[in-house]
């Protein structure tokens, strides 16, 4: 016989969970008494939003499932962002929660929230555990849903009783859903279809999203696309998929795509989506997506099949599996005419930016990222400009180097992210790229990373703004910057603060030495590539301050709702 | 176009707040929903009926496949199948009006289940077109009050899922 929170225990090393991240709480004790006797580690987070990112940056760096333990109440709703930030990107996690003593679920009783209820349309599944007989079961189909079809966070709620009550049940698998069957191999008269088009088409492209990286099918995709010679555009969670240096390479598609990209995906006359969902930022208006084109989608969510755009050839499978298949049907083809325009769109309109502008620019503080980096960094990005510039001056050869929130857009992700990925990678260059807004959002995580002595290297772009914000005031809202200034100066009537006009709050760097981390702050390129390798050869975490540029625009821009050919390459 | 979906789902608390989630917060609507065990008590049947067009019940179904604790769910609609509806109503009847509403009741295949002084309930089920038919006869006759079932439904043929049998005179659309 054994507790629950034993059982608990057992089931996470049983799951092969190497660490957990969270914050206990009264609902939880039961679990953290066991907890202390445990073979695996234990990250103390500042805040229950910090250990979901870094149990998602863990999972998105390592591709094992990412595991957060946390209390009822306000423990519980403090990961909704950080489960609905998984749940967008497909991302494996599971969340344990205390929860009140069943006798007073219902109650209202002190720390007590719904909290299946509140996180049911943010995870895969939810579990409210009712006996402590089925827990072991439980946790064993929470790891298996977690990781399995497409992935997504599972939550299991744990009644304090529950934690407390013996059982001698026992799992060991495997496990056997009957509503809960993902796809495996694709049908094969669908995938000969696919291969019969791959040869008769003379403008293919391949359109390639976050489930090849889920999927661990980059070599794969590598393989079918220099064997049947097939261009390739990633989304931004696509970003490592395929390497950027390769030739074949459109880079980043969509609303802050590359230009040859977006005229490919509008010239080409087969599309074929791979892991990838028509998300709005991707395909601008839908009417004039790909409008030349036969679509083809694999994916092992039949969900995704035709939802926003209509799907002609759809392969639903695990795309490692199709992508095999695929590869052994298909041949060379001579397309140098087509890959003579996307090269030449390519060289007209590669990401640019103002390489002779006095003031310090933030793609700039990128690219000397990428140079000191030699490309081989894992890029954490918060959301906004900065996200839009690491995609863009980056270039990302390996799956699992680009991490970010690609369909929730959480700001806050950046850092705790960034301290899960380490975690999970600790023999790699971590970086989390941020700006001055997102940073703060969660930056009490930065203490973790001193803690445990992981070599986060924290950059942010500081320019004085939500950046993003203000460039959509700046073109669609009349140069009206309500409330996206951060610092003091410049700001709306209703936001001016009669005191201390000048100073802009806080100081980054006092903020990374009181957390006990390196704290460089830099204003010119120069001294921007003195902190960075000053950081970069810190064994500790470091943060460096950018003073960048406030009103540099990402472009080019599809603006929103516009065709992906109606791209904006200035304001001028 | 209205549809009927049957879901055989895990008997479990919270499954029904699990799909009527799920429809609502896709933005789809319900024109109704049915739930109760079937033969085998560890699983449920949900009859819910969506209105909308073929588009956006591929959505549904495959939104609603998606969800761990479901076991299956088909579009009645494009097979063969049997609807019933029950329903009680509760009309007008002064004693002159009883014996034409008592016989009309007989024809409907109705049932007077309670007679007040001035009023009748009467009960009856049958397909969504017959109670259609069924309230629209008796409107004349002022309705106080009624309760409705909602559809149930079940595929016809021999084995649980598409229906073997050929077309047949009474398919429902």
């Amino acid at each position: 016989m054994r507790t629950g929170a034993k059982c608990v225990m057992d089931s996470l090393e049983q799951a092969g969970v190497k660490v957990v991240f969270g914050l206990p709480g009264g609902s939880v004790l039961d679990l953290f008494s066991e907890l202390y006797h445990a073979p695996f580690k234990f990250v103390l987070t500042r805040h229950e939003q910090g250990a979901t990112h870094m149990a998602d940056g863990y999972a998105r760096a390592t591709g094992e499932v990412g595991c957060c333990m946390v209390t009822s109440g306000p423990g519980a709703t403090n990961t909704v962002t950080g489960l609905a930030t998984a749940h967008m990107d497909g991302i494996p996690m599971v969340c344990i929660c205390g929860q009140v003593p069943s006798h007073m679920i219902g109650n209202d009783a002190f720390q007590e929230a719904d909290t299946t209820g509140i996180t049911r349309a943010v995870t895969k599944h939810n579990y409210l555990v009712k006996n402590v007989d089925e827990l072991p079961r439980i946790i064993a189909e929470a790891f298996y849903v977690a990781s399995s079809g497409k992935p997504g966070p599972v939550l299991i709620d744990i009644p304090k009783d529950v934690q407390r009550a013996k059982t001698s049940a026992t799992f060991s698998g495997p496990v056997e859903m009957r509503g809960y069957k993902p796809a495996a191999k694709g049908h094969p008269k669908q995938i000969a279809r696919l291969a019969e088009a791959i040869k008769k088409a003379r403008k293919p492209l391949l359109y390639v999203g976050g489930g090849v990286i889920a999927g661990n099918a980059s070599a794969e995709l590598t393989a079918l696309a220099r064997k049947a010679v097939l261009p390739v555009t990633t989304t931004l969670m696509g970003l490592g998929a395929f390497p950027e240096t390769d030739p074949l390479c459109l880079r980043m598609l969509g609303m802050h795509g590359s230009v040859a990209a977006n005229r490919a995906v509008t010239a080409c006359d087969l599309l074929i989506a791979v892991g990838a969902r028509f998300d709005d930022r991707v395909t601008g208006k839908v009417a004039e997506f790909a409008p030349h084109a036969d679509i083809a989608h694999i994916d092992i969510d039949p969900s995704t099949i035709s939802k926003s755009v209509q799907v002609d050839i759809p392969v639903v499978g695990d795309v490692k599996l199709v992508l095999r298949e695929l590869i052994a049907q298909v041949e060379a083809v001579d397309r140098s005419e087509w890959m003579a325009q996307i090269a030449a769109w390519g060289k007209e309109f590669p990401f640019e930016y103002d390489r002779k502008s006095k003031e310090l620019l933030p793609q700039c503080v990128i690219e000397k990222v990428y140079e000191l980096t030699k490309g081989e960094a894992i890029i954490v990005t918060d959301v906004g400009q900065h996200q839009m510039w690491c995609a863009h001056f980056y270039k990302y050869t390996r799956p699992r180097t680009f991490i970010s929130s690609g369909g929730l857009g959480t700001m806050g992700f950046g850092l705790p992210a960034a301290i899960g990925a380490q975690m999970g990678r600790p023999g790699a260059t971590v970086v989390n790229i941020s700006g001055d807004g997102g940073i703060q959002m969660n930056i009490q995580e930065l203490v973790v990373a001193v803690e445990h002595k992981l070599p986060v290297k924290v950059v942010i772009l500081n320019n004085g703004y939500l950046g993003m914000v203000r460039q959509w005031q700046e073109m669609f809202y009349k140069k009206e910057y309500s409330a996206s200034r951060l610092g003091q100066t410049d700001r709306a009537a209703n936001e001016k603060i009669g005191h201390r006009p000048d100073v802009y709050l806080p100081d980054f760097v006092k903020i990374a030495e009181a957390h006990g981390a390196l704290g460089l702050r830099a204003e010119t390129v120069e001294e921007t590539v003195r902190a960075l390798r000053e950081a970069l050869e810190t064994p500790g975490p470091a943060v460096v301050e950018c003073i960048v540029k406030p009103g540099e625009n990402v472009y080019p821009m599809v603006p929103p709702g516009a065709s992906l050919t109606e791209m904006v390459h200035s304001m001028a | 176009m209205k549809h009927i979906i049957t879901v055989l789902v895990e008997n479990r608390p919270g499954v029904l707040a699990r799909i009527v989630g799920l429809i609502s917060g896709r933005g789809f609507n319900i024109d109704s929903l049915n739930v109760a065990a079937t033969q085998d008590p560890t699983v449920s049947r949900m009859t819910i009926q969506v209105p909308g067009d073929d588009r956006v019940l591929e959505q549904v179904t495959k939104q609603l496949n998606k969800l761990v604790d479901i076991i299956k769910v088909s579009d009645l609609t494009t097979e063969r199948f049997l609807d019933r509806e029950m329903i009680v109503v509760k009309v007008a009847a002064p004693p002159a009006k009883r014996t034409e509403i008592k016989e009309l009741a007989g024809l409907l295949k109705a049932q007077i289940v309670s007679v007040q002084a001035e009023s009748m309930i009467l009960e009856m089920t049958g397909s969504q077109e017959r109670v259609a038919e069924f309230i629209g006869l008796l409107k004349p006759y002022k309705l106080l009050d009624v309760s409705r079932s909602g559809v149930i439904a079940i595929a016809k043929g021999d084995v649980n899922g598409r229906s073997q049998d050929v077309a047949g005179a009474d398919q429902k659309k």
